[in-house]
């Protein structure tokens, strides 16, 4: 588990530059200078988008497949963080692959989060008015409809995530680099609400990746009449395998399987 | 209008015949050159002098879209202006068959003169021949035009274009685009105009509707129009105006015309002098989703293809009140295939039409209001399995079932003719230009290509010839030959057609009746429909004389107009483009009245051969009837345009 | 059958407009447009304005109808504008609420009519393949596959209603933008200008108010002609060619 924390301390970072960067930002975006200067491609900010989240989509992963060790035992986690840090060993410095990793989430989630809120708040002013009739919905859409809401949610999930298993602020155990332990100790079953918490979170994530992989695949052009529907099902299969991945391991440490 | 109240009592019925109109523009000599030699005679304008001319066009439906490309890309400054929101629109959009072209691709024989032939005899021998030629010559050109466009033609697998017989024709000739063709070639249209306008050759004029000719010195110098949003009155000023304003089936309100489709921009040219020619030749189509009830606002067609596979059929028996599928084969008349063993259910438009109208008015018709007849695929399918049927009508199924919530897999449709072409128009010579000099007419809103019936895929085709390859080389003409002197924004003919539309707009607005303008267009509507439909007879032409000035006068009394002109008024809209259907309407009448013959789509009670056939009088009637408007309600000048045939002789068609 | 109508009323482009309630007899065999003459007429006698809506063909092709029922744009019909919508998928005494398409790029101009010369100009910016007339070679010059064709016919065959705008909760134009690209691009006459077509047609796409995409596909459920989704996917990657790979530079 700790493998995601440090990166996600960066990106606690990287999130609030964004927050605070905001209001500046907020002028040369898209409102102001827009009718001016030629806007930036609405496409260009979907393939920022599709690219960022696609460099998320392979960190989650690998994420992952880490967890998944803890089905070999506390000391199997344990090792498998330590070798992280040792990673290409000597040719590069201790932790130095995993900050290489950290810099290129960092600058995935800007650009991802950064797109985001211009294309949304475009969207905006290109739909200002909502139907009294109700807004239809189209079938099998609530993923699509849910991915600005979910996405804020996620992030807020990231910030509690990184403060929890990665520096270990709120980990009621809290040893930096005691991966097993501190996962048990988070998950214990007493501690049900911070499990109920990290399900809802991941099934936020499996939603968003539902859409967020199809959407981006189609994004890059890679959709066409005979594909459309592969790729979606590839989307959601690959979107309920994340899911239940990232499930096993705290239901499995509340339930005591682990 | 100042008029308005004050119609003379001339009787309507009696016009007189004027000087014959002549065609000076067309070439005499071997038709083959004709086109050719009027083209190397025309004078050319100077290009630098091109950016310094003015043309309006009026319309832009595949005529008046193709015409402002065209003249854009030809460096005139171009004005163009439709009632719609968008050029896309226009109402060429819904033709459906395909457009033919002498390309005998298929190498079964056609030729520009096969063309040429078939259009002239299936007009009945009422179009001019030089006319005609030149369509048949630029069909060919026309189809490269839209290839290059990037129109996508039904193709076959060796990537060539795909053609089919339509219309009852011996050789393949129509290129078609599924059943959009209409719509595909607009948009090719349409794109080359947003092109233009992009390139600032031409400003649009979305939402425009022209309400006035300006006339100065007689020659054709502007229009009036309204914008339809602020209702702000303008007048426009040019060196030269084409009217491509389309056709006036909307006379008869049920039609399968757009809603918007109106004759005002041809008839505000005709009261300001241009002649209008045949306005009686109008095309009943066969094949339509028949009228449900009282509400029913249009008429939906359905593809002629259908006759290809389908069998046209009613009970044998009087108040046989049985489903269809109850009915066995042998109580069923195909009265089709037994009247024309020889073309059976493919027979021409006016034909199938006419039998129908007959067995419904020998009350065999079908459907609740006994006005249809079936159309059946029974057959078909069987002989030819459902996935085969349904892969080439499927889509024209689904409609009939959205409509009518049928379903033509299993039981019969149900069709009635409806109004959906006019064959006349304003009067205009081999240059397209009408007897107002400077003013053109293209496309449905001229008269001079299909004389008394089209025959399917012929209006793309004419609509186009017309727009992209006619006009903009005629219309240099008359700017190189005239002198036009800039006309001032204030002179008074400009201010009086302004006044003019001022007024009728006031008028309208303040009568304040107790009748809504569609009411009366049903009303006036019916009339046409029973008096000037499929079948004419003199005692119901001057009935429908005499109802006719009636109804209208009520109009001009009691109809109500709701809200103001400064705003978007879609009541005022529809009460201007009515009151012009009613005196148009007379018109129609009285050229049908007068023409005592069968020919083509105009068919009197009078006139047939012993066994129910049209009979054309070609000693009698051998001329274009062109008429001058010589004030509301009293009776026109009959002005005839003697039509020659030197290379088809007319010969009485003959289906059995 | 008896109906309870909520249709929007908007005096002009400026008045801010609002919900009225009318009732209204309908027969089933009226079409939606048909329904609301009956209204009008009804309103007209009453000395009471007309509702004010685009229609004209009446046959489902000109894509002037431009109304939202219900929440969906053209009604709940499957691949049917709003025209060609019957009235027997009603029934007495249903509630019906009729707005105009709502965008940003489509501003009201009076009840239900919208101003959508966006389109147009999105078309202006490159829709078109710049071919003079009469400078076209024979049309058998080039042979064009029938899967071409077709594939470009079946984007081609788009309205311009602007259905999928209305329905897109970020107003974007995207579906109407990509039928236009795949139409012409899957033309052998349309690839001289494919890369610098895509190009200029998003930057004015975008500078018309129109939203970005983000693929929920409401907008090809809404469409009466199903144009299908996968044009934006060419748009994209034809975008992405044109600059990402630098082919725009290199026609």
């Amino acid at each position: 588990m700790h493998w995601t924390a440090p990166h996600f301390d960066m990106c606690t970072g990287v999130v609030a530059t964004v927050t605070s960067q905001k209001s500046p930002r907020k002028d040369p975006g898209p409102s102001a200078p827009a009718r001016r200067r030629p806007k930036l491609p609405g496409v260009l900010l979907k393939f920022v988008m599709a690219v960022s989240g696609a460099f998320l989509l392979l960190y989650l992963v690998l994420h992952m497949v880490g967890n998944l060790k803890i089905f070999f035992g506390g000391p199997a986690l344990d090792a498998y963080a330590a070798w992280l840090r040792t990673l290409l060993e000597p040719a590069v410095p201790y932790e130095g692959v995993l900050w290489f990793v950290r810099v290129v989430l960092s600058v995935s989630v800007i650009a991802h989060i950064w797109s985001a809120v211009l294309l949304t708040l475009r969207a905006r002013s290109a739909r200002p008015v909502k139907y009294a009739g109700g807004n239809h919905k189209v079938k099998g859409s609530y993923a699509a409809r849910t991915m600005r809401w979910g996405g804020v949610i996620i992030a807020l999930f990231v910030v509690y995530h990184l403060l929890d298993l990665t520096t270990g602020t709120l980990n009621p155990n809290g040893v930096h680099l005691q991966v097993y332990d501190n996962v048990a100790a988070d998950f214990a079953p007493s501690r049900w609400y911070v499990t109920l918490f990290y399900v809802l979170a991941v099934v936020a994530v499996g939603l968003h990746v539902r859409h967020g992989l199809w959407s981006g695949l189609q994004t890059l052009g890679a959709s066409n009449n005979r594909r459309e529907r592969p790729l979606k099902i590839f989307s959601a299969v690959f979107a309920v395998v994340l899911t239940v991945g990232f499930l096993a391991v705290p239901l499995a440490v509340t339930f005591g399987v682990v | 209008m100042t008029d308005a109240h004050t119609t003379t009592p001339v009787n309507y019925s009696d016009y007189e015949t004027g000087e014959p109109v002549v065609d000076k523009a067309g070439p005499s000599g071997p038709i083959e050159t004709r086109w050719e030699r009027r083209q190397f005679g025309v004078k050319l304008v100077n290009p630098a002098n091109k950016r310094s001319k003015k043309i309006i066009v009026v319309g832009s439906g595949l005529a008046g879209g193709a015409a402002s490309a065209t003249l854009g890309e030809a460096g005139y400054q171009v004005s163009t202006f439709c009632y719609q929101d968008s050029p896309r629109r226009a109402h060429s959009i819904a033709a459906q068959g395909g457009i033919n072209a002498a390309k005998n691709y298929r190498n079964d024989g056609d030729s520009v003169y096969r063309l040429f032939y078939d259009t002239v005899k299936g007009g009945d021998f009422r179009a001019r021949e030089s006319n005609v030629h030149r369509l048949a010559e630029i069909s060919r050109n026309i189809i490269d035009q839209c290839v290059a466009q990037g129109v996508p033609f039904a193709r076959e697998y060796g990537g060539l274009l795909d053609t089919r017989s339509f219309g009852g024709v011996q050789v393949s000739r129509t290129f078609y685009a599924r059943g959009q063709t209409g719509q595909q070639l607009l948009l090719g249209a349409y794109q080359a105009l947003e092109r233009q306008i992009h390139a600032g050759t031409v400003t649009m004029f979305p939402r425009h509707e022209m309400l006035e000719l300006i006339v100065v010195d007689g020659r054709a110098r502007g229009i009036v129009t309204r914008d339809m949003i602020s209702g702000e009155v303008e007048t426009h000023l040019a060196d030269a105006v084409v009217l491509a304003s389309g056709g006036y089936g909307n006379v008869f309100y049920l039609s399968t015309n757009a809603k918007g489709c109106n004759v005002t921009a041809s008839w505000r040219a005709h009261r300001k002098g241009a002649l209008f020619a045949n306005p009686c030749f109008t095309q009943i189509h066969p094949t339509c989703i028949p009228v449900s009830g009282d509400h029913q606002s249009k008429l939906t067609l359905m593809s002629e293809s259908l006759r290809n596979d389908g069998r046209v059929w009613v009970p044998k028996q009087l108040g046989d009140d049985r489903g269809p599928n109850e009915i066995p084969h042998d109580e069923r008349d195909y009265f089709l295939e037994r009247k024309y063993p020889a073309f059976g259910n493919l027979v021409p438009r006016d034909i199938a039409s006419r039998a129908a109208k007959e067995v419904c008015d020998e009350k065999r018709g079908v459907g609740p209001s006994g006005l249809g007849v079936y159309l059946d695929f029974d057959d078909a399918i069987q002989r030819l399995g459902r996935p085969a049927v349904e892969a080439k009508y499927g889509n024209l199924f689904e409609m009939y079932e959205r409509i009518t919530g049928e379903d033509p897999y299993k039981v019969p449709m149900r069709i009635f003719p409806a109004v959906h072409y006019t064959m006349g128009g304003l009067w205009v010579d081999y240059d397209l230009q009408s007897t107002i000099p400077g003013l053109y007419v293209a496309g449905e809103a001229n008269f001079s290509d299909h004389g008394a019936n089209r025959l399917g895929a012929s209006a793309l085709m004419q609509g186009l010839a017309d727009g992209y390859f006619v006009l903009p080389n005629t219309i240099g003409d008359y700017i190189a030959t005239n002198n036009l002197d800039p006309v001032p924004d204030d002179a008074p003919e400009v201010l009086e057609a302004r006044r003019s539309v001022d007024d009728r707009v006031e008028t309208l607005l303040s009568i304040n009746g107790t009748r809504t303008v569609d009411s009366f267009h049903r009303e006036l509507g019916q009339i046409m429909w029973d008096y000037c439909g499929m079948e004419r007879t003199e005692e119901g032409l001057r009935k429908a004389l005499d109802l006719i000035p009636e109804l209208r006068r009520e109009f001009w009394n009691n109809v109500k107009v709701p809200g103001t002109g400064a705003e978007l008024n879609q009541s005022l809209e529809k009460a201007g483009r009515v009151a012009d259907f009613f005196e148009l309407a007379e018109l129609m009448c009285l050229d049908a009245l007068h023409r005592n013959e069968s020919c083509g789509g105009h068919f009197r009670g009078e006139s047939q051969t012993p066994d129910g056939e049209a009979a054309r009088d070609d000693d009698n009637f051998g001329y274009a009837a062109a008429w001058e408007f010589t004030g509301r309600g009293q009776a026109p000048v009959l002005h005839k345009e003697e039509l020659e045939f030197e290379y088809v002789h007319p010969t009485q068609r003959s289906y059995k | 059958m008896k109906l309870n109508l909520k249709v929007w009323r908007q005096r002009d482009s400026v008045d801010k407009g609002r919900m009225v309630n009318y009732e209204v007899d309908a027969d089933e065999d009226m079409s939606f447009l048909e329904m609301l003459d009956v209204l009008n007429e009804k309103l007209i006698l009453a000395g009471d304005e007309p509702v004010a809506f685009d229609h004209d063909c009446r046959e489902g092709i000109c894509g002037a109808c431009s109304m939202v029922i219900d929440g969906q744009p053209h009604g709940p019909q499957k691949a049917t504008t709003t025209c060609q919508l019957h009235m027997r998928h009603y029934s007495d005494g249903d509630s019906i609420v009729v707005e105009p398409f709502r965008a940003g790029a489509f501003p009201v101009i009076k009840d239900l009519v919208v101003d959508r010369g966006a389109f147009d100009k999105v078309i202006q910016a490159g829709g078109y393949v710049s071919v003079n007339t009469g400078s076209a070679p024979d049309a058998h010059a080039t042979p064009v596959s029938k899967v071409a064709a077709d594939r470009s016919f079946a984007a081609a065959n788009c309205i311009g209603c602007g259905a999928c705008v209305a329905a897109c909760p970020n107003g974007s134009a995207s579906l109407f933008l990509g039928a236009k690209l795949t139409h012409l691009g899957e033309m052998p006459q349309g690839q001289p200008e494919r890369y610098e077509r895509v190009v200029n047609m998003v930057e004015t796409h975008d500078d018309a108010g129109f939203g970005g995409c983000t693929n929920t596909g409401a907008c090809a459920t809404a469409c009466p002609k199903e144009i299908p989704l996968d044009v934006i996917s060419q748009l994209n990657r034809d975008y992405l060619k044109a600059t990402v790979a630098g082919r725009r530079n290199r026609g």
